[in-house]
C-alpha cells in the first residue's frame, strides 16, 4: 500500500458491497434483512439511513450489555458518594463491581463507595416471597456502616417480575432515614442495550436530585460537563482547562462525580454534552426546567479540543477568556505538533476501525485523522440513529415495543427558578449563527464508502477484518482476544486497555504514542494472518488511490 | 495438636463484595470444554455480555456465549420464541456438534420448560440433522459458579448418557480448575496407561495456541461421543468434596430433587463406581489422588511422580523456616478452600481465616476430622463475603492471603502479600496456566506462596539482604 504523504487527493475508499453481501449470505433469510438495514456504506451527499436501537436478534453474539449495566454501571457508577445497591441475585452486582476504571478524586477526607458492591444477593426464598424487607434491611445496614448522603436501589432482572416494588421501599427508607434514597426500575430485559438505562438513570436524577440545592456557587462562569465518565483520569485533564479559564465547572456527569454536586447542578450557566447518547436527557430536561442551554463539545482529539474551547468562550462573549483559550490553545498544540512528527512516520495512511459505545466511535476518529489514519468502518454498540445521522432525524425516529416502555418524563418550566437572561442570551447567540441542541452524528464526517455498522457481531468483525486488513481495530475486551487472533492489535476504548488519559491536548499526545506503539509492533507480522494468502484482495485495496 | 476451628455466620443481610461469582459462568465453562460446544444463556442478553466479560479477562481468549436475549414481553410470556431462535441462529453460524443451554435467574423465576422447550424445538426440526440439546438449571439464587458449574456436569451426564457396551474406561470429574491443571491430569492419567475421559475438558478450547486461521469454535473439549459412553465406563473419579452441593440454605422450589453430581448420578443409575476424593492438592489429598488411580489402572505410581512428591517433601523442609507459623487467610470455593487448607497445614502454615461465598456447611466437618495441626485457632467463614473477611482479618495479623484477584484491595490495606489463585485473576498475566494440582501443583503453589514471604520480608527489611 503507498503511503500518503500529502492531504491534497481525497482518497477514495473501496467498495464493500461485495463484503456486505457475503456477510449476509451467511444469516438465515430474515435475520440476513434485519441486518442489512444495520449494515451500511456511507455517503456524506446522500444521507444514508442506519437501523439503529433495535433488539439484538437472539443467538448473535453481541458487544452489548442490558438495561442495569448502563444505568448502574455507566452513569451512576462513577459517582463517588452514593451508595449503591443492586437489588437481585448476586452475578449482576458482581459484575458491575468497579469494571469501568472511572477515575475519581474524593480528597483526604471525602467519601468514596466506589469500591463497594452491595447486593441484596437475592436467595430462593426471597425470589418466592419476595425480596422488599431484605432490600430495606440491606439499605439500613448500608446507612448504619457509611452514614451516606444518598442511598441508591438498582433493580435486575428479576425484581420486576416477582413484583418488588423498589420505589415504595425507597420512599419508606427516606422517610425512616433522613437520607435521600430513590430507586431505579432498570431491569435488564429492558430496551434493548445499555442505552435504556442510560435514560432511566437520567430521568431519575433529574427528578430525585437536580435542584434540590439551590446556592450559587463561586466564579463568574458555572458549567456542567455532561457524558465525561473519567476513564483513565480523561476528567482530571478536562478540569484543568476549565481551571485556567476561570470557569467553575459545577458537575461532571459523572465521572469523579459528587451527588452534592449534581443537586446544585441546574445553577449553571450552560451544559456541555460530550456523550450525547448516554446524557443528552438530562441536557434537555434541565434547559426546559431551568433555562440552561446546552450544546455539543468534543474534547477527543487535539483539534477537537481547541475548537470546543472556543466554542466555550464565545459563548461567554468574554475577551479574556477568548485569549486565554488562544494561549492554551498556542502552548499545548506545541508539545501536540513534536508529537505528531514523530508518531506519523508510522502511522500515516494506516487504517482503522472502531466499534464502541454511543460516542467513542465517532469522536476517537478525530485522533486517528490527526494522525493521518483512515477510520474505513465504524459503528456504535448501543446509539441510536440521531447518534449516526444527526439529531435532525429525531422527529421521524420510530419508536418500537423496546423503546415505548421507557418512560419519558413531562418536564415543565420552573417558573421560580427559570433563567429568562439564559434563554435570551441563547436567542442572540443563534441569529449570530452559533449553534445549540445539535449533534450532527458521526456519519457526516466520515468518507465516502466507508462503512457503518450497528451492534456488530463477532461474525461480522471477522469477515471486514479480512477485507480491510485494518493496521488497529478499537473495541472492548470481549472482543480483544478474538481480533488479536486474527494478528489484528485491539485498542480497547471502554477501558483504554489500562492506560489514559486520551482527553484534551495531553491525553491525544498519550493516544498518538500507544497508537503508533501499536501499529508498528513486529509481533503481529509473526502471525499468519488469514489473508496472507488471498493476493486478489490485497491487490484490489492497494488499487486505491492512495 | 488439633486446631481449634471456629465456625463465623456474616451479620450482615446484604452482600458486601462477594466472594462468589454467579451461575451461569460456571456452566458456560462447563459447556465450554465440551467438543464443539456453544454454550446458550437463557434470559436477557446482559448476563451473558457480562459472563463473557468476566471470562475473557480471566483466560484472555475468544469465548463466545449466546443469549436468547429476552425482551420485556419474553419476560412476561416465555423466552420459548427466543429461544428457538438462538438454537437455530448458532447452528446456522456455527454448525456445532452440541448446544449447552443454561438458565438464568430470570428464565427460572419465570419458571421457563426447558425440557418442553427443547423437545417443542426438536419436533419442529424432525427432518434436519440437529446437534445435540441439553440443558441445565442454574439460577444464581440456588448457588454460586461452582455451583452452575458442577450441576451442568451433572446435567450433561444426565442429558447424554446411554448404557450400551461396556467400555476399557474411566470417566474424570476434574472441577473448577485450570486449563493447566486439565492438561496435567490428563498426562497423570497417560502415565499410568488409564483409559479416561474427562468431563469436562476446556484445557485447550479458553487456553489455545497461535492459530493461522480463526477458529469459529475452538479445538478441544470432550467428545460428545464420550460423554455418552460415560455410562459404559467401569469407573469415575470425581475431583472434590462439596461440587453443587454449596447451597444447603434450603432450596424452595425444587426442594424435592435431591442434588447429586455428576459420578454420584452414573453410579445410581448405571452402577459405574464412584471413588470421590478433594481437589488433589498437598502430599496427602494427592496421595490419595493417587492411590485410586493406582488401584484403577493396577499399576503403581510412575517413578516421575514419586520423585515430584520427593521433591516437593524436600521443598516442604528446606522451606519451613519460612513458612511455619506464618498466619494466612484464604477464600475462593469451597472445595478449593478445602485444598487449599489441608496442603497449607502441612507446610507450617496457620490458615487463620478460610472464606468462602458458598454455602454448603461441609467445611468445617471435613477440616475438623482431617490433621489440621497448628498454634492458631481458624476461622471459617461460609456465606461470606470480602467485607466480612476485612473486618475479621483486621484483628488477625495475617502475613499473607492466597485467593482470586477480588481480595487485592484486602491484602493491599492490611500490606501483605497476595498469592493469586483460583478465579478470577484478572491482575496478573498467565491465569490459565496457574498450576494448583498433584505434586507438581503442589510444588509451585509452595514456591509461589514462599517467595512471597520471602520478598516481602526483603522489601521490608532494613538491611536489603541479598541471601535469604
Ligand atoms: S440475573 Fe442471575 S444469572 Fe444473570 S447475571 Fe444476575 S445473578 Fe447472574
Ligand atoms: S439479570 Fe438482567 S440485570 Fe442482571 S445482568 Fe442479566 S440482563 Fe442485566
Amino acid at each position: 500500500m503507498a503511503k500518503k504523504t500529502t492531504k491534497t487527493s481525497s482518497p477514495v475508499l473501496p467498495d464493500p458491497t461485495e463484503i456486505i453481501e457475503e456477510i449476509l449470505a451467511k444469516y438465515p433469510n430474515k435475520v440476513a434483512k434485519k441486518r442489512s438495514k444495520s449494515i451500511v456504506i456511507n455517503d456524506p451527499e446522500e444521507k444514508s439511513e442506519v437501523q439503529a436501537n433495535v433488539r439484538t436478534i437472539p443467538g448473535i453474539i453481541t458487544q452489548r450489555g442490558c438495561c442495569y449495566a448502563g444505568c448502574k454501571g455507566v452513569v451512576l457508577g462513577p459517582t463517588r458518594d452514593i451508595v449503591n445497591i443492586t437489588h437481585g441475585p448476586i452475578g449482576c452486582g458482581f459484575y458491575s463491581w468497579l469494571t469501568r476504571r472511572n477515575q475519581t478524586d474524593p480528597g483526604p477526607e471525602g467519601e468514596n463507595y466506589m469500591p463497594y458492591c452491595f447486593s441484596t444477593d437475592m436467595q430462593d426464598s426471597n425470589i418466592v416471597f419476595g425480596g422488599e424487607k431484605k432490600l430495606a434491611q440491606a439499605i439500613r445496614e448500608a446507612y448504619q456502616i457509611f452514614n451516606p448522603h444518598a442511598i441508591a436501589i438498582f433493580s435486575t432482572c428479576p425484581i420486576g417480575l416477582i413484583g418488588d416494588d423498589v420505589h415504595s421501599v425507597a420512599k419508606e427508607m427516606k422517610a425512616e432515614l433522613g437520607i435521600n434514597v430513590f430507586g431505579f426500575s432498570c431491569e435488564g430485559y429492558k430496551g434493548v442495550s445499555q442505552s435504556a438505562g442510560h435514560h432511566i438513570a437520567n430521568n431519575k436524577i433529574f427528578s430525585n436530585v437536580v435542584g434540590l440545592d439551590d446556592t450559587i456557587r463561586d466564579g463568574k462562569y458555572r458549567v456542567n460537563l455532561l457524558g465525561e465518565y473519567n476513564i483513565g483520569g480523561d476528567a482530571f485533564v478536562l478540569e484543568k482547562y476549565f481551571e485556567e479559564l476561570g470557569i467553575n465547572l459545577v458537575a461532571t456527569y459523572s465521572g469523579n462525580s459528587s451527588i452534592h454536586d449534581f443537586e446544585n447542578s441546574h445553577t449553571v450557566d450552560l451544559n456541555m454534552v460530550m456523550c450525547h447518547r448516554s446524557i443528552n436527557y438530562i441536557a434537555e430536561m434541565m434547559e426546559i426546567k431551568y433555562g440552561v442551554p446546552w450544546f455539543k463539545v468534543n474534547f477527543i482529539g487535539a483539534e477537537a479540543t481547541a475548537k470546543s474551547l472556543r466554542k466555550i468562550a464565545e459563548y461567554f462573549e468574554d475577551e479574556e477568556m477568548k485569549a486565554k483559550v488562544e494561549e492554551i490553545i498556542a502552548r499545548e498544540m506545541l508539545e501536540v505538533e513534536k508529537a505528531l512528527k514523530e508518531v506519523k512516520p508510522k502511522t500515516e495512511g494506516k487504517l482503522a476501525m472502531m466499534f464502541v459505545g454511543g460516542s467513542r466511535a465517532h469522536h476517537y476518529q478525530e485522533l486517528f485523522t490527526e494522525m493521518g489514519m483512515e477510520t474505513v468502518s465504524a459503528g456504535y454498540e448501543f446509539a441510536h440513529r440521531d447518534d449516526y445521522e444527526g439529531r435532525h432525524v429525531l422527529p421521524n425516529l420510530k419508536v418500537d415495543a423496546d423503546s415505548r416502555n421507557i418512560e419519558e418524563l413531562d418536564v415543565q418550566k420552573d417558573e421560580a427558578k427559570y433563567r429568562q437572561e439564559l434563554a435570551d442570551k441563547k436567542a442572540g447567540l443563534v441569529e449570530k449563527g452559533y449553534t445549540f441542541s445539535d449533534y450532527d452524528g458521526m456519519m457526516p464526517e466520515m468518507k465516502k464508502n466507508a462503512l457503518v455498522i450497528d451492534d456488530i457481531s463477532h461474525w461480522e468483525a471477522e469477515k471486514i477484518i479480512e477485507f480491510y486488513k485494518p493496521a488497529i481495530f478499537c473495541a472492548g475486551i470481549k472482543e480483544k482476544y478474538v481480533i488479536q487472533k486474527y494478528g489484528v492489535p485491539l485498542k480497547q476504548l471502554h477501558s483504554y486497555d489500562y492506560g489514559g488519559p486520551y482527553a484534551g491536548f495531553k491525553g491525544a499526545i498519550n493516544f498518538y504514542n500507544e497508537i503508533s506503539r501499536m501499529v508498528s509492533a513486529t509481533i503481529w507480522s509473526k502471525l499468519k494472518a488469514p489473508w496472507k494468502n488471498e493476493p486478489v484482495l490485497v491487490g484490489k485495496f492497494a488499487d486505491a488511490p492512495y | 495438636m488439633l486446631r481449634n476451628i471456629e465456625h463465623k455466620k456474616s451479620e450482615y443481610t446484604a452482600t458486601r463484595n462477594a466472594c462468589k461469582l454467579c451461575s451461569p459462568l460456571g456452566a458456560s465453562l462447563a459447556y465450554k470444554g465440551i467438543k464443539a460446544c456453544v454454550p446458550i444463556i437463557h434470559g436477557s442478553q446482559g448476563c451473558a455480555t457480562y459472563i463473557r466479560r468476566y471470562l475473557i479477562s480471566h483466560y484472555r481468549e475468544p469465548f463466545d456465549i449466546a443469549s436468547s436475549s429476552f425482551s420485556e414481553e419474553a419476560a412476561v410470556f416465555g423466552g420459548q420464541k427466543n429461544l428457538n431462535i438462538a438454537i437455530s441462529n448458532i447452528i446456522e453460524q456455527y454448525k456445532p456438534e452440541i448446544i449447552g443451554i443454561c438458565t438464568t435467574c430470570l428464565s427460572e423465576t419465570i419458571g421457563e420448560d426447558l425440557n418442553m422447550i427443547i423437545s417443542d424445538y426438536k419436533a419442529k426440526h424432525a427432518s434436519e440433522d440437529l446437534p445435540e440439546i441439553v440443558h441445565s438449571s442454574t439460577p444464581s439464587y440456588q448457588g454460586t459458579h461452582a455451583d452452575g458449574f458442577h450441576e451442568t456436569v451433572k446435567s450433561l451426564v444426565a442429558g447424554l448418557a446411554k448404557k450400551t457396551e461396556p467400555v476399557d474406561r474411566i470417566n474424570l470429574f476434574s472441577g473448577f480448575v485450570s486449563p493447566a491443571d486439565l492438561r496435567h491430569l490428563k498426562e497423570i492419567m497417560a502415565d499410568f496407561s488409564l483409559n479416561f475421559s474427562m468431563i469436562p475438558d476446556y484445557s485447550e478450547s479458553v487456553d489455545n495456541p497461535n492459530w493461522s486461521e480463526y477458529k469459529r469454535i475452538p479445538d478441544g473439549g470432550t467428545p460428545v461421543s464420550e460423554v455418552i459412553e460415560s455410562a459404559n465406563a467401569y469407573a469415575s473419579v470425581e475431583l472434590g468434596y462439596v461440587f453443587n452441593k454449596g447451597y444447603k440454605a434450603g432450596r424452595i422450589k425444587n426442594k424435592s430433587q435431591e442434588v447429586q453430581t455428576a459420578g454420584e448420578y452414573l453410579e445410581s443409575k448405571f452402577n459405574v463406581i464412584n471413588h470421590q476424593t478433594g481437589l488433589p492438592i498437598g502430599i496427602k489429598e494427592t496421595d490419595k489422588f493417587f492411590d485410586i488411580l493406582e488401584k484403577l489402572s493396577g499399576n503403581p505410581m510412575p517413578g516421575k511422580y514419586e520423585k515430584e512428591r520427593g521433591r516437593l517433601i524436600d521443598a516442604y523442609v528446606d522451606g519451613h523456616k519460612i513458612m511455619f507459623g506464618k498466619k494466612a487467610i484464604i477464600y475462593g470455593e469451597e472445595d478449593l478452600v478445602i485444598g487449599l487448607s489441608k496442603f497449607l497445614a502441612e507446610t507450617g502454615i496457620d490458615v487463620v481465616l478460610a472464606v468462602t461465598g458458598g454455602n454448603s456447611g461441609k467445611i468445617k466437618p471435613i477440616l475438623a476430622n482431617s490433621n489440621q495441626n497448628g498454634q492458631e485457632p481458624m476461622t471459617i467463614g461460609d456465606d461470606m463475603d470480602f467485607e466480612d473477611l476485612a473486618d475479621i482479618a483486621k484483628d488477625l495479623g495475617a502475613n499473607i492471603m492466597i485467593g482470586n484477584s477480588k481480595g487485592y484491595y484486602i491484602a493491599r490495606e492490611l500490606k501483605i502479600p497476595l498469592v493469586r489463585v483460583g478465579f478470577p485473576v484478572h491482575d496478573r498475566f498467565g491465569a490459565q496456566r496457574i498450576h494448583h494440582l498433584s505434586y507438581r501443583g503442589t510444588q509451585e503453589l509452595f514456591d509461589r506462596i514462599a517467595n512471597a514471604l520471602m520478598e516481602y520480608k526483603q522489601e521490608n527489611s532494613a538491611v536489603g539482604y541479598k541471601y535469604l
